[in-house]
């Protein structure tokens, strides 16, 4: 797993549920390190074993974990980099939705050994769009779950998402998107990240 | 088969001219400005395009000829750079392309490399471009970067204070701050590599031993330290001084090989470490003796010759019975204790 991804995890554990937490995880885990550095890679099976802890000194299910660790990207003011990338995607939650296959050949352009599941889009009619995530990591579902629900909220669309199933390697997100433009949602300055 | 195709003339509503090309302008054969995409018009608030002089609200920078229709005419095709005529002279590429019949000339715009400032200047959207536009691509890519290239260089920052400080760590001697081993055999190869004259000071605790028999480690450690901030007072700054063993020293003073000031130096070194340091209710009392050699009594220097000539030296010294300072002569190795000396007055 790339470093991004587990540091991102890290603080989203530290900024909701303290750095004690954190800081008792990681000596629990006793990996040799107590904070994931960005720009590394790590073996997927530290990834899993961090959420696994963290969930269980919560006292809930590593997919409810993961969930509000989507949300928390999208939301969160401490990651407002990653809301906006993904804002870039599209000007409307719909033009968002249909962008979400490029979204792991976006992320490549910038950080070419970002391993983010495959994404397929298919429009199921009425409304109604179901979004194949493929990757051999089962979590990614259910952060996506998280992420595309504030982002919807994001966006000012009212859309109902569920959690489906998975398959082998494929998780199955259902997306129903009620309204477009159920009210103002938040605005999205192009130029405020630029640096320019 | 070759089909030559008749392509039929496109008429296209201003409606999708404003959808497909956001940045165009047509201008009639006279040079006044017929209709302006919905983007041009955004970066131009209050001041309505239609109707304004072409060459009066764009200046043409390349080529600079064009100052005409006609000349506007003959250059369709290629790229132009022109600057609005603002405040801001912001910079935009474009191309023409002529209506029929010399009606006038319709002109695409995009703002090139200046993208990252225009879209803050004028507050643009998603919506402000062309769906086919890849001004967001570039934007998205543009931030992504920003942030790895940020991540990459906190890890680089990191990375480079951690190596500084175990440096620092693996040069230095724990108990008394002073250099180790390691960083001196690093300096004697430098200033030998640059060939940097220097004299290489041997210094050798006397009576220390005696001091940790009698009190206590703690009270040798004390006394460490003290000569080590004693070593240090009376050396410049560019002098190196290293605890090479439990009461073993070494200085190299670079750029100095004056005989005289070097055994006037060593003789006020020997004068301090032999001040008393209380400890407890006691003193610790000792000395030093002091062999040294200049680098540049061999035609070719090398570190490990030095150390060995300078330990002759502090054994000459240490012979004479302590509290001395010998300097390093060829008569040393041949038995002849004739050797410059310098002891304590009153010794």
């Amino acid at each position: 797993m790339h470093g991004l991804i587990n540091r991102s995890l890290e603080n989203f554990v530290r900024d909701t549920y303290g750095i004690e937490l954190w800081d008792s995880v990681m000596q629990e885990l006793d990996l040799g390190y107590e904070s994931f550095e960005p720009m590394f890679r790590y073996d997927n099976a530290v990834t899993r074993a961090v959420t696994l802890a963290v969930a269980a000194r919560l006292d809930r299910t590593c997919e409810d974990l993961l969930e509000d660790f989507g949300t928390y990207l999208v939301a969160d003011a401490r990651s407002e980099r990653v809301r906006r990338l993904l804002r870039f995607g599209g000007v409307d939650y719909l033009d968002f939705l249909h962008s979400l296959d490029d979204l792991p050949g976006r992320a490549h352009l910038a950080v070419p050994d970002l391993d983010l599941p495959d994404l397929e889009l298919v429009d199921r009619g009425a409304g109604e769009f179901a979004l194949r995530v493929s990757h051999s990591e089962g979590g990614f579902g259910h952060v996506l779950l998280g992420a595309l629900r504030a982002l919807a909220d994001d966006y000012g669309a009212l859309a109902l998402l569920e959690y489906e199933g998975r398959d082998g390697i494929n998780a199955t997100l259902s997306i129903r998107l009620l309204d477009a433009a159920f009210h103002e949602g938040k605005n999205f300055d192009l130029a405020a990240g630029a640096g320019a | 088969m070759n089909v030559m195709t008749t392509l039929p003339t496109i008429q296209l509503g201003h409606a999708a001219l404003d959808h497909m090309m956001p940045m165009h302008v047509l201008v009639d054969s006279t040079g006044v400005i017929l209709h302006a995409g919905p983007t041009l018009a955004k970066i131009r608030p209050g001041k309505p395009l239609t109707g304004q002089s072409f060459f009066r609200t764009f200046e043409l920078r390349r080529p600079r000829y064009i100052d005409s229709m006609e000349a506007v005419f003959a250059h369709q095709g290629a790229k132009v750079y022109v600057r609005l005529r603002d405040e801001h002279k912001t910079q935009l590429i474009g191309v023409a392309a002529c209506l029929p019949g010399q009606e006038g000339v319709l002109l695409n715009f995009s703002f090139g490399i200046t993208i990252l400032d225009a879209v803050k200047r004028y507050d643009l959207a998603g919506s402000d471009f062309a769906p086919t536009d890849l001004t967001l691509e570039m934007l998205y890519l543009v931030e992504a970067k920003s942030a790895a290239m940020e991540a990459s260089n906190k890890l680089a920052h990191k990375l480079h204070g951690q190596k500084s400080e175990a440096e620092a760590e693996a040069s230095s001697d724990t108990l008394t701050g002073l250099h180790n081993r390691r960083a001196l055999d690093q300096a004697l190869d430098r200033l030998i590599s640059r060939d940097i004259p220097f004299t290489l000071m041997n210094l050798d605790l006397d009576f220390f031993k005696a001091v940790n028999d009698t009190l206590g480690h703690a009270a040798g450690d004390l006394v460490l330290k003290q000569v080590a901030r004693i070593l240090v007072e009376e050396t410049r700054d560019d002098d190196l001084v290293a605890r090479v063993g439990g009461d073993e020293f070494v200085l190299l003073f670079p750029g100095m090989t004056d005989e005289v000031r070097l055994m006037a130096i060593s003789r006020r070194i020997i004068r301090r470490l032999e001040e008393p340091v209380p400890y407890r209710d006691e003193f610790c009392r000792i000395s030093a003796s002091i062999g040294m050699v200049r680098s540049n009594c061999y035609p070719v220097p090398s570190a490990e010759r030095m150390l060995e000539d300078a330990d002759i030296a502090l054994y000459a010294s240490k012979d004479r019975g302590r509290a001395q300072a010998t300097m390093f002569s060829a008569a040393l190795v041949d038995g002849d204790k004739e050797a410059s000396v310098a002891g304590l007055p009153g010794r």
